[in-house]
């Protein structure tokens, strides 16, 4: 049956009806799952997220036709694979920002441009993104990034440096910031 | 209304039905093409779907469907079924030959028996595959099984 459902998936990306294309990958912090669209990456699970309710999520809010194609993500996978060991610093990767709108969008766009290694605070974030006085809900836009690591979500912290929170839990953040340098281990 | 499924639940859950349907149908040989058809056309009309409450009989009917487009494409020529031993695993072994036997029955006789037998399906499933009331697969059944014991004797 393998054989049968690689063609069927091959077949159904050449026909253009792969209109979500999701495969798993391991991480030093437990399975990531990751989501694509033909126009790029437009979901990323943590490994404490539930897949199966963001595989239905991505199913109401942009098609139904979900597929699991891993050969869609190879080279999302290779570039995560090479960011946990410490050999790639900026993804290069197009993404589908579908997901997000307003001011969150404006927030999670700003974010994606923090180089590696630096961190930014949740006021710089809402100033970024236009309105200075939104700090809380530069917050918000921070935990409902749709493509954490990606867009490193995991580089805004509190005024004055407490780390803040992170859908993926504090361990993980802290170990991001740690294995980019940013935070002493 | 239910919020349809990602497409791959549909996969994982009733592909081996489908295939089962379909090799019943239309013999092991075909039955992978008539699978790709079935499935494509599936995904393709999946969105515009209204009512995710009978998947696995939406699946199927287009299994259906595409077995008897197979079969007018081919001329109603005689099925290559009598080699199909890829039964699940722990089915008793059918009498010899009862696929050919099935494969000679009129179009509808022979999809409620594949669906009933091959497939397991309760009747309301196979009267909702087949598009037509649960009486009249019923009707389909009784009669596909009656010509198949008088064949079979």
């Amino acid at each position: 049956m393998r054989a049968e459902l690689q063609r069927l998936t091959n077949r159904a990306a050449e026909e253009g009806l792969l209109d979500v294309a999701y495969t798993t990958t391991d991480s030093p912090f437990g399975t990531l799952l990751l989501a694509t669209t033909p126009r790029g990456l437009v979901r990323l699970g943590l490994p404490n997220q539930d897949a199966e309710e963001l595989l239905e999520d991505l199913a109401t809010q942009v098609s139904p036709r979900v597929l699991e194609a891993p050969a869609q993500l190879d080279k999302a996978r290779r570039e995560l694979d090479l960011y946990f060991e410490s050999r790639l610093t900026s993804f290069d990767l197009p993404l589908d920002w579908q997901l997000t709108a307003g001011f969150r969008a404006r927030v999670q766009r700003a974010i994606a441009r923090i180089p590696y290694g630096q961190t930014r605070n949740y006021t710089e974030m809402a100033k970024q993104a236009g309105n200075a006085r939104a700090v809380r809900a530069a917050g918000t836009a921070c935990g409902s990034n749709p493509l954490p690591i990606v867009v490193p979500c995991h580089r805004v912290l509190r005024t004055g440096g407490a780390l803040g929170g992170y859908g993926g839990g504090l361990p993980m953040k802290r170990a991001l910031l740690q294995m980019e340098g940013s935070l002493d281990r | 209304m239910t919020a349809l499924p990602p497409f791959q639940t549909l996969i994982d859950e009733h592909a081996a039905d489908v295939m089962g349907v379909l090799r019943g149908a239309v013999g092991r040989g075909d039955a992978e093409d008539c699978f790709q058809e079935t499935f494509l056309a599936a995904l393709r009309a999946y969105p515009r779907l209204g009512d995710a409450r009978n998947l696995r009989g939406w699946l199927l009917t287009i299994a259906h469907r595409k077995a008897i487009d197979h079969h007018r494409a081919n001329g109603r020529r005689p099925l290559p079924v009598a080699e199909v031993r890829e039964v699940a695993v722990n089915d008793p072994e059918p009498p010899d030959g009862i696929w050919s036997v099935v494969g000679a029955l009129p179009p509808k006789q022979r999809a409620a028996v594949a669906l009933r037998y091959a497939c397991d399906l309760p009747h309301a499933e196979v009267a909702a595959a087949l598009g037509c009331s649960p009486e009249a697969a019923r009707r389909s059944l009784h009669e596909g099984m009656k010509r198949l014991r008088k064949e079979l004797a």
